[in-house]
């Protein structure tokens, strides 16, 4: 497949879009590399990395062994000397297997040793593609929990090419998470030039009055599409798409309560652990007298994801089991 | 060939040898007067390691330490009191009391990547130091340390596995000292050397007296001189011996008494000693000298770490995010442009020479004796097998020169073993004991070969014939599948 580099205005896909910020960036700045497994001739499982071989060679694009530990381990070390690399995952479920050297060493590096860590892990993530329980995961909450990481999660390509941007520019290591089911299911125009979104910042992507939906990646148009069914009823949500996860918009989170008083959060990621029960605790420590209504979840469930498509339909949100919380909370 | 010493360099690895023990000493003397609030790790009969390898490299190459490689950050310049404020939990320690012993790193000047507690992990990552040293044209050596317990670990495999397939200017010593915490080499790897590890990954590698601090540096520096010639990566096991517990808390009672003894008798510094004088390297007069310059060191280190403070409990907030504190800005020594289109620009394409043996297999006829015979027709394999045995392919993949892989005596005969192999000829593998004959097809070899249901793959193209009508041992873009059946595949 030719792979467009040049920014234009036709609408393009998540995939495309994260395709043309590593570009961009490799353009731009020498230091920028891009490893991982069958990212090269291949393309890339998801063609993510597709032409990146052809325009930038061998020493920029480098192809591994299936050793995710190698994989992170190299990227960090070569960032030690001043290169901004980006590493795939594969699939980001197999990010479990390079755990300690993300968490232990590539998260604490600057804390402890003031060894900054520039680079950037970045792999497909989430279900509803009936990839089964280990092509489908939302391990996101792991690294939340890891001091000295940036955790990003878009919804939309051109959140996606900008994220990605600042990511790589970023001096800290930084998880991006691409949902695959989102790769090729949307297309948006980019917006011109040197595009950049910034770390830590949710996008209010619906105002409302009534309640405020707090989601993120694929579920952040689950959301969407509850708070058109919920405006027939006469219920207004405002719906927040978080976009980056660690650091968490505290003050977007907060302003929105303080306005609706009422809170729902959805997150395709299982149940316990996951960040609503973090953004329910915020928003008790910042917002507990604005509050009208307990704080709702509607979460995956707490299993590994299933593969059948009625377990998995079963396993995750949707636009009813959002719409069935919202009108409850709404009642209060 | 290495240089020979020189008489201040032979000094220099007994001052650094004398230093790393008598701070080591000290350090116990801390330990038991509380000083040291953590945990406190020996290297005690090990220093000749730490210091011999360490003094192979130059100042520009980057070196991630194990625990017991206080020698190699002394050689590196690290002052001795980085080391006593380190484990004394100090504010003036490199990480301010953010962790202690030797867990600390200097990008900028010394270039010293700071330990994990996580053995194995700093093997990828010393592999990605070299590969980036090489891509900014530095031509940088990395080297950094792994125990007999360590070389277990996943880590150590896979990084081992990226630093040869990468051809990584990267040294790795496998420091056995016959212990992890307390379980000796044999219980954890049923091999008698652990450098053996090194053949599978194409590794050239050596096994050297861990405790002559000589030899360990001559090995090292033949190692460290070939990765930066491009002829990456190292390996070399040195044999030594953790002369205390695994750490200050442990008494090691688990080690036999004989086994201190027999390396007692071997102890690293008064072997070099021995060796000094006999080779009249130095006097006695040189030696109280060198002696007393460390003792007074080591007297002024220590009293600047004892009267130093402890850091300001609000410094624990402090450092998580890198928020443009560091200025991130890569030494290029090379041209940037040689990495920017068009000049990085290729055709994205796996090219036959990629491929290694299978590549030579599909280019050479000749070579079809190594590599995966599955994905070559029989009857080319039976062929080729008859008429070059021995041929130069019949190395492993990835074979790495030197000593490594001996040719075998008699060719080996791989997949398709050949006509003249009398023992498969009779083997169980071959029960109807047909023979091969060269060239045309042998029917009953054939069987699956002629076997339309076997010769079809998904799409329902024959698997037989490329696109051009040619067979498959010939097609360029080796897109060759067995049209035999699996049980004639012979076996490397």
């Amino acid at each position: 497949m030719a792979t467009q580099t040049a920014t234009s205005s036709a609408p393009i896909t998540m995939v495309d879009a994260i395709r043309q910020a590593m570009f961009e960036e490799m353009e731009r700045d020498a230091a920028v590399v891009a490893i991982g497994e069958d990212i090269g001739v291949y393309g890339g499982a998801f063609k993510v990395t597709d032409g990146l071989l052809a325009k930038f060679g061998r020493e920029r694009v480098i192809e591994t062994p299936i050793s995710e530990t190698a994989i992170i381990g190299a990227a960090c070390g070569m960032s030690f000397l001043g290169l901004r690399p980006v590493a795939e995952m594969q699939f980001i479920d197999f990010i479990a297997c390079c755990f300690n050297q993300v968490t232990n060493f590539v998260a604490k590096s600057h804390y402890l040793w003031e060894a900054p860590v520039p680079m950037v892990i970045r792999g497909p993530s989430g279900g509803g593609v009936h990839g089964g329980p280990f092509h489908s995961a939302n391990p996101e909450m792991y690294f939340v929990h890891t001091p000295g990481l940036k955790v990003i999660y878009p919804s939309t390509p051109s959140d996606a090419k900008g994220l990605l941007k600042s990511a790589i520019r970023d001096n800290n290591p930084v998880l991006f998470f691409e949902h695959k089911f989102l790769y090729r299911r949307l297309k948006e125009e980019m917006p011109p030039g040197d595009y950049l979104v910034p770390i830590g910042k949710a996008a209010v992507r619906r105002a409302g009055r009534d309640l405020t939906i707090i989601s993120y990646a694929a579920m952040a148009h689950t959301a969407m599409e509850a708070a058109a069914e919920l405006a027939k009823e006469g219920i207004d949500a405002e719906v927040i798409d978080l976009r980056t996860l660690l650091p968490l918009d505290k003050e977007t989170i907060l302003t929105s309560v303080k306005k609706t008083n009422k809170l729902l959060i959805v997150h395709e990621d299982t149940r316990t652990g996951g960040i609503a029960g973090e953004i329910a605790a915020i928003v008790c420590e910042g917002a507990f007298e604005d509050l009208d209504g307990p704080i709702e979840r509607v979460t995956a469930l707490d299993t590994p994801v299933p593969y059948s498509p009625p377990l998995e339909e079963h396993f995750l949100p949707n636009t009813a089991k959002v719409v069935a919380a919202a009108r409850k909370l709404a009642k209060y | 060939m290495n240089q020979p010493l020189t008489r201040e360099q032979h000094l220099d690895l007994y001052y650094f040898m004398q230093l790393n023990r008598q701070l080591e000493e000290r350090m116990v003397r801390l330990f038991r007067q509380n000083k040291i609030v953590g945990g406190l790790y020996s290297s005690l009969g090990q220093e000749a390691v730490s210091v011999g390898t360490c003094y192979a490299l130059e100042k520009r190459d980057w070196i991630a330490p194990m625990i017991r490689n206080i020698g190699a950050l002394l050689v590196k310049g690290v002052p001795p009191r980085d080391i006593f404020t380190q484990h004394m939990a100090k504010y003036t320690s490199p990480t301010k009391g953010k962790d202690g012993t030797s867990h600390f790193g200097d990008l900028k000047v010394r270039h010293i990547v700071s330990p994990i507690s996580m053995l194995g992990d700093l093997i990828p990552v010393m592999t990605g130091v070299a590969m980036a040293g090489r891509y900014l044209g530095q031509n940088i050596v990395t080297l950094t340390w792994i125990g007999d317990g360590g070389s277990s670990t996943g880590a150590f495999h896979e990084g081992l596995g990226l630093a040869a397939a990468q051809r990584a200017p990267f040294v790795l010593i496998v420091e056995n000292n016959q212990w992890a915490y307390s379980t000796p080499v044999s219980r954890q790897v049923p091999i008698k050397n652990l450098a053996d590890r090194a053949v599978a990954y194409g590794i050239t590698s050596a096994i050297v007296d861990g405790n002559d601090v000589i030899a360990v540096y001559t090995a090292a520096k033949e190692a460290v001189d070939e990765c930066r010639a491009g002829r990456g990566p190292r390996l070399i096991e040195v044999k030594t011996m953790r002369m205390r517990g695994h750490a200050q808390h442990d008494p090691a009672e688990y080690v036999p008494k004989q086994m201190f003894d027999y390396w007692k008798a071997r102890d690293p510094i008064t072997l070099y000693e021995k060796y000094l004088t006999e080779n009249k390297i130095w006097d006695a007069a040189a030696k109280s000298e060198i002696d007393a310059r460390v003792e007074r060191e080591l007297d002024v280190e220590q009293k600047f770490a004892e009267d130093s403070p402890l850091p300001p409990s609000a410094l624990a907030e402090e450092g998580v995010y890198c928020d443009g504190c560091h200025k991130i800005e890569a030494d290029w020594k090379r041209s940037k442009a040689d990495l920017m289109p068009p000049k990085s620009s290729i055709n994205p394409a796996w090219r036959l020479e990629d491929l290694g043996a299978l590549g030579e297999i599909l280019v050479t006829p000749h070579a079809v004796a190594a590599g995966n015979g599955a994905k070559t027709p029989a009857s080319d394999t039976a062929k080729v097998a008859a008429a070059e045995p021995g041929n130069a392919a019949a190395r492993p993949l990835a074979a790495a020169p030197g000593e490594i892989v001996e040719e075998p005596a008699v060719p080996r005969v791989p997949f398709g073993r050949g006509p003249k192999d009398k023992a498969f000829l009779q083997s169980p593998e071959n029960p109807q004991n047909k023979t091969y004959r060269r060239g045309a097809p042998d029917k009953t070899f054939h069987k699956g070969g002629h076997d339309k249901s076997f010769n079809k793959n998904a799409s329902g193209k024959s698997f037989g014939k490329n696109p051009n009508g040619k067979p498959f041992g010939k097609n360029p873009q080796g897109k060759s599948f067995s049209k035999s059946t699996p049980d004639k595949q012979g076996r490397r």
